[in-house]
């Protein structure tokens, strides 16, 4: 039995279903990533299991037992917010000690405890500031350790990287994969941004219109997607005569499907072609060698493994 | 062409000091006059006003009722409006538009007409607040309200009300809602949110409410003239009648310029309590 259960989860608003009949488990450790355009249900099913939105129907069950049961206060889940909802009027030691102090914790196992985990999210000169004096990835780990210092059972991770310029959020994200090995807590992640899906899980749940369209490990789902949508969300892909086939999975060959190159743009460590042929444009990405690559108008042939 | 901007800012500064600088300037020269009963105001400098509103015990009491008045008039705004700030920024959407206009509704209507409401409502042993509070077992004996502080207390605070709410509405506005969840979420009671969480948050707003209600209850006229009566003066209602019944002009300007002065001390002093107090958290 898994660890974190949700079974037939619906919501729905007005007629409509934000969340349709999602069944998921998520065994003790692992980090899940629900991932999908903005509208899909991600993030309400996100606020199901906090406990900030009441399902329509269905069950969360957490260790076997009912988490609908409980409220929010009582399930002791760790959750990153999209705006890091930092308490803006306590130092960053106060809002990391908050949780705790809710707990009953002793002031001493509290301020030992609060170092650690700012120590674990690299911030250990920074207690007796304030959230507006320090900058968004500084925020980030403030609202990383306030929600690991509970020892939570479940991290729930909205959107948590989202606020975060591209160079940070690259840094940020090895380190919460870091962090996330090392306390082993169970993670559910929140994002519409399917590099950072997945670059951090375990596995990924495809989702669209309030279902599931795929769950499975991240490589899985871009190798073999499951439907057209999951092909498109993750990464690019080329439609070519009814097959799917990655951009970076085509090569320049002396034999092979027929045509011009339409645009060729350099992006550092590859080059992005867009290639007019009989079966339409189609996308190639080649890594950049260092050798000489066709340009512009020249003639090429294209192809891949499997091609017919 | 440097001289473009002042001189557009012209206008603007000559009514200014026209309609503001030079009437108050005006007063607080005149408080330094002498005035008699038959020679008039006499345009000398003397501190006689002064020594006289400084050193009577009369006019003491005057200002300490003043300020009393204020301090309980802030209070009560406080105490109430923070609250239905509060509460009205968790309505939903037709319900929070329609007793936003309850709350401000009362703005639009005349002090004076408000006040004369209270009056009606307070009058006598039979009047409506005495019937209803009997009625409800809280009180055996009508309570004195009219030509009594509690009186002009309770029809201030409601006059002034709506200015508390806004502030406290305004800075309601800021508070990020998911503040409130991860409270939650870390395991805090819906009494701990509001005393840990949303209350210090919303401080700055209940001070500069604070701050308009009390100097607006210190320096109300209409409301203190209606219910205090004739025998029942603050700083304000003091002033009118030096002015315009006892004639001492001078007098009445130095009662004026006391009250400007202690309201500007007043606001200065919270102001730097409330910036330093809050300076690093909301920037």
């Amino acid at each position: 039995m898994p660890f974190l259960e949700l079974e037939k989860l619906t919501k729905s608003f007005g007629g409509h279903n934000a969340v349709d009949g999602l069944t998921l488990g998520v065994e003790k450790g692992e980090f899940v990533a629900l991932l999908g355009p903005s509208g899909c249900g991600k993030t309400t099913t996100l606020q199901m299991i906090a406990g900030f939105v009441e399902p329509t129907s269905g069950a969360i069950r957490l260790g076997g037992k009912d988490l609908l049961a409980m409220k929010p206060a009582k399930r002791g889940l760790g959750i990153v917010f999209q705006s890091y909802a930092l308490f803006p009027h306590m130092t960053v030691a106060e809002n990391v000690g908050f949780g705790l102090e809710m707990q009953g914790v002793t002031a001493a196992e509290r301020r030992t405890r609060v170092a650690e985990t700012l120590e674990l999210v690299g911030l250990g000169t920074f207690a007796s500031r304030f959230p507006r004096q320090m900058s968004g990835g500084q925020q980030q780990r403030v609202a990383l350790a306030r929600a690991l210092v509970i020892r939570p059972q479940v991290l729930l991770l909205d959107e948590p990287l989202s606020n975060l310029d591209a160079k940070l959020r690259e840094g940020m994200q090895i380190e919460l994969r870091q962090i996330q090995r090392t306390v082993g807590t169970t993670t559910i992640l929140v994002t519409h941004d399917q590099a950072e899906a997945m670059a951090l899980s375990d596995r990924i749940v495809v989702m669209n219109q309030g279902k599931a369209e795929q769950i499975g490990p991240p490589h899985e789902a871009y190798e073999r997607p499951a439907t057209a949508f999951v092909a498109n969300f993750l990464g690019k892909t080329n439609l070519v005569d009814g097959a799917s086939v990655r951009p970076e999975r085509i090569s320049f060959a002396a034999a092979g499907l027929a045509g011009t190159v339409r645009t060729r743009i350099f992006q550092g460590n590859h080059w992005l072609y867009q290639v007019d042929t009989a079966s339409g444009l189609v996308t190639v990405i080649r890594q950049n060698t260092g050798e000489a690559m066709p340009g512009e108008g020249d003639a090429v042939h294209l192809l891949w493994e499997g091609r017919a | 062409m440097k001289a473009a901007p002042y001189l557009l800012c012209l206008p603007a500064l000559v009514l200014f000091a026209g309609v503001v600088i030079v009437p108050l300037g005006m007063t607080v020269l005149l408080s330094f006059h002498d005035w008699g009963q038959y020679k008039g105001i006499e345009p000398v400098f003397i501190l006689k006003n002064w020594q006289e509103v400084l050193g009577d015990s009369y006019f003491h009491e005057m200002f300490a009722r003043t300020f009393r008045i204020a301090f309980f008039v802030t209070l009560l705004a406080a105490v109430f409006g923070a609250p239905e700030a509060y509460i009205l920024n968790r309505m939903r959407s037709p319900w929070r538009g329609l007793f936003l206009l309850v709350i401000l509704g009362p703005l639009l209507i005349s002090v004076v007409a408000r006040t004369l409401g209270w009056a009606l409502l307070f009058g006598g042993n039979s009047g409506l607040v005495n019937k209803a509070l009997m009625g409800m077992g809280l009180i055996s004996a009508p309570l004195p309200f009219m030509f009594t502080e509690t009186g002009i207390v309770v029809a201030l605070a409601h006059v002034l009300m709506p200015y508390m709410v806004l502030a406290v509405w305004a800075s309601l506005q800021r508070l990020d809602p998911q503040v409130e969840n991860a409270a939650v979420a870390l395991g805090a009671g819906p009494f701990t949110v509001l005393r840990r969480i949303v209350l210090p948050q919303v401080m700055p707003g209940i001070l500069s409410g604070a701050v308009i209600v009390f100097a607006l209850a210190a320096s109300a006229f209409a409301t203190p003239a209606i219910i205090g009566g004739r025998r029942l003066k603050v700083a304000s209602t003091l002033a009118y009648d030096e002015f315009l019944n006892t004639l001492n002009w001078p007098l009445g300007a130095a009662v004026a310029v006391l009250l400007l002065a202690a309201l500007i001390a007043i606001i200065w002093g919270t102001n730097r309590l409330v910036e330093r107090r809050y300076a690093q958290v909301f920037a």
